[in-house]
């Protein structure tokens, strides 16, 4: 089979096990289901995977057969090929686990909530592989609604319903302004085609309209990234999705608006009549630094668990904009690196997270302190899943982290002490619960009054029958996936791989002459790996972390005074969290002003 | 046609959002997020809109003899209506469970997610 031939491949095996699973899936037994779906997510990771091994430049399809110019053609670089293959891999990952997880209903539901999570994957792996903008619109639409209805998916309880429908109405209303956007793309250029775009678009000037255009697709993406401040339905709707399904959303879904976000840049806007090279750097390193921020000091403040991972989430996506808002080579294949280990990382810790909820029923930090005793296992797992988010050598968030500190640096000095930071604050916070629940380490936390906050217990556990052993496959696939990071950090040629893969993803040129004329041109790669200050950097982070968690749980709760500037600054931000809709879209366009008039200033 | 139709657009993605932003009533929220999405028909088939320009279809016309509509946009305009239902069908969906469990569909009512 030729190379061509398995990037529509790609989009079809998950379409095509989703309309089955739909369909037979209420027929078959439940084994039959879960064996269908299985099936399909792993043939869909040898597709991807042999797809990322034979194309170490730009594959292209047309598809239709389309003349040059007219039809929509997919176009896999090593970045996106890796996207997808992560996504792959995760949607693998989640569906083994889910196995016995749910006891699902059977009867009419029976099958529909892997079909699902098929059809997310099939809007994911075409959103990382298509080459044409709008048709990256829809299959962003196809993600969403699959997010949407999976966010939602027990609706026995209200709170899933109201962070489905958050999600679903602040996500759509974005990419309806990102549509907006296209259009006036559109109306400059006449084309749809990225590279083809980016080549109009060089004969204009840059005016008003390229910088609304620009940002308004944008909006989208970010909103997807959970870039700070479009970025608040995301602990909303992490905290009440099903485990398989957050195991997802933090995984990659969100990094694919990182992904989204470059992507659009690096081939439409990079060029002369787009976006100038500095404007970008300055506004999404503030973009960055900003989320990586506010998610770092909100992941501290968490008591839920999956919130806590939600707002780390957001952080280390802070981290990923700035890492491409550098916009070198090295800074891609950084974060390329990062998202990747990190999307292995976070969903080990979503699924032992999961474990906990299957157990006790709660995911509460606070309400769990030291009832964990019994699953040390669980807890192990969970520590080195801390350790690996704050960046311990030789994880490859480590080694991820090193690289685009590094690159970071060569720009702007303080920018590592941001990676540093946040990566050691998240990691902390994560290490903190588990050092609660796991060892009872500490005096037990004292109930706080007053405070606006969800505490994560009563929660609906996911499961019917709590008598029942673990099945094996929650603590299995965690454990697989924790491995699979330290092995992206340790073996060489994954990062020899990303720098080459990045080194394409920058070069619109190389873009360009795959897609419009069909050839391929690499240029040259350079080498990546571990260097000493990475690995000092990395251990500084892993040493903060523990340092922070262990003070944490070792103080002896004080009597109440009244709280300092920061403790007050600290609960403003979080009452903006407010749940409320309406504040959620207003921040949007407050985000969307904001982002308009930095980029016109600076273009 | 000039200038309207895209302040037009612009005007209608605005009302959509003032609506979304004070709404008490979620199937008014999804409503206005349809009024949201029918800003971008109307950018779309502006941004396709030739003076003079008729249909483009075919079947009795002789290419070139008369200027025609951008057929593209039209057929984005299309796609939106569909990716449109999908959405409207699934949010109205999980709205009817919430009414049903929870007896009520005002946003502001819903404080189970905070901080």
């Amino acid at each position: 089979m030729a190379t061509e031939d398995l990037l529509p491949l790609a989009v079809a095996i998950p379409l095509l096990g989703s309309a089955l699973l739909a369909v037979a899936g209420r027929r078959l037994p439940r084994l039959g289901c879960d064996v269908l779906a299985t099936a399909t997510a792993a043939a869909e990771v040898l597709c991807l995977a042999a797809l990322w091994v034979r194309s170490p430049g730009i594959a292209t399809a047309r598809l239709g057969g389309w003349p040059d110019g007219l039809g929509i053609v997919l176009a896999a670089d090593p970045v996106g090929a890796g996207c997808a293959l992560l996504a792959a891999v995760l949607v693998l990952a989640a569906l083994v686990y889910a196995w016995r997880y749910f006891d699902e209903p059977a009867g009419e539901r029976a099958g529909i909530f892997p079909a699902l999570l098929l059809l997310f994957e099939a809007g994911m792996v075409g959103f990382a592989l298509t080459g044409d903008l709008f048709n990256a619109f829809v299959f962003f639409e196809l993600m969403g609604a699959a997010a949407y209805a999976l966010t939602g998916y027990r609706i026995e309880d209200p709170r899933p319903l109201q962070g489905a429908l958050v999600f679903g109405i602040v996500t759509s209303f974005a990419a309806y302004c990102s549509l907006l956007g296209i259009g006036l793309l559109y109306a400059r250029t006449g084309e749809l085609n990225l590279a083809r775009l980016g080549d109009r678009l060089a004969g204009h000037r840059t005016d008003t309209l390229t910088v609304v255009a620009f940002v308004l697709v944008a909006t989208a993406l970010l909103v997807k990234a959970a870039a700070v401040p479009f970025h608040f339905w995301l602990p909303d709707a992490h905290a009440v999705a099903p485990t398989p399904v957050c195991m997802l959303m933090s995984g990659v879904m969100v990094e694919l608006g990182v992904y989204g976000t470059a992507r659009l840049y690096w081939t439409v806007f990079a060029g002369p009549g787009g976006i100038p090279h500095e404007a970008f750097r300055s506004t999404f390193t503030a973009v960055g630094v900003l989320t990586a921020l506010v998610g770092a000091v909100m992941c501290w403040q968490q008591r839920h668990l999956k919130r806590l991972l939600a707002f780390s989430t957001v952080g280390h996506v802070g981290l990923f904009l700035a890492g491409t808002a550098v916009l070198t080579p090295h800074g891609t294949a950084g974060t390329a690196l990062y998202v990747a280990a990190h999307g292995l990382v976070k969903a080990a810790l979503f699924g032992l997270t999961g474990v906990l909820l299957d157990r006790f029923g709660s995911v509460d930090e606070h309400g769990l302190y030291g009832r964990a005793r019994g699953i040390r296992a669980t807890g192990l797992l969970f520590a080195v899943g801390a350790l690996a988010l704050a960046g311990l050598p030789p994880f490859g968030t480590g080694l991820g982290k090193a690289l685009v500190e590094e690159a970071a640096g060569h720009w702007q000095p303080w920018l590592p002490a941001v990676f540093v930071l946040v990566s050691a604050a998240t990691g902390a916070a994560v290490l903190r619960a588990a050092l609660r629940i796991f060892w009872g380490i500490g005096p037990e936390p004292q109930a706080r009054p007053g405070e606006e906050e969800i505490t994560g217990e009563g929660e609906e556990p996911e499961l019917r029958s709590p008598e029942r052993a673990l099945p094996p496959t929650m603590l299995a696939v965690p454990g697989v996936l924790l491995v699979l990071g330290l092995v992206l950090g340790s073996l060489p040629s994954a990062a020899t791989a990303l720098a080459r893969g990045a080194a394409v993803f920058t070069d619109p040129a190389a873009y360009r002459a795959a897609v419009v004329a069909g050839t391929t041109a690499l240029p040259p790669a350079e080498e990546a790996g571990w260097t000493v200050p990475g690995v000092l950097l990395g251990l500084l982070s892993v040493g903060l972390a523990v340092l922070l968690a262990l003070s944490a749980v070792l103080r002896r709760p004080e009597p109440r005074s009244r709280p300092r500037l920061a403790g007050r600054a600290v609960r403003g931000l979080r009452r903006l969290h407010s749940g409320h809709l309406g504040d959620y879209l207003a921040w949007l366009a407050v985000g969307i002003a904001v982002l308009c008039a930095a980029v016109a200033a600076q273009s | 046609m000039g200038v309207w139709p895209y302040l037009a657009a612009g005007w209608v993605l605005l009302v959509a959002l003032y609506g979304l932003v004070t709404s008490r009533n979620l199937v008014h929220a999804i409503g206005c997020l349809a009024v949201a999405q029918s800003s971008t028909y109307l950018l779309l088939l502006a941004v396709g809109y030739r003076d003079g320009g008729t249909a483009p279809v075919y079947s009795d016309l002789v290419p070139g003899s008369r200027p025609v509509v951008d057929p593209v946009v039209q057929a984005l305009a299309l796609t939106d209506v569909v990716v449109g239902a999908t959405v409207t069908a699934l949010l109205l969906a999980l709205t009817i469970q919430l009414r049903k469990r929870h007896r009520t569909v005002d946003p502001q009512a819903l404080a189970g997610l905070k901080g």
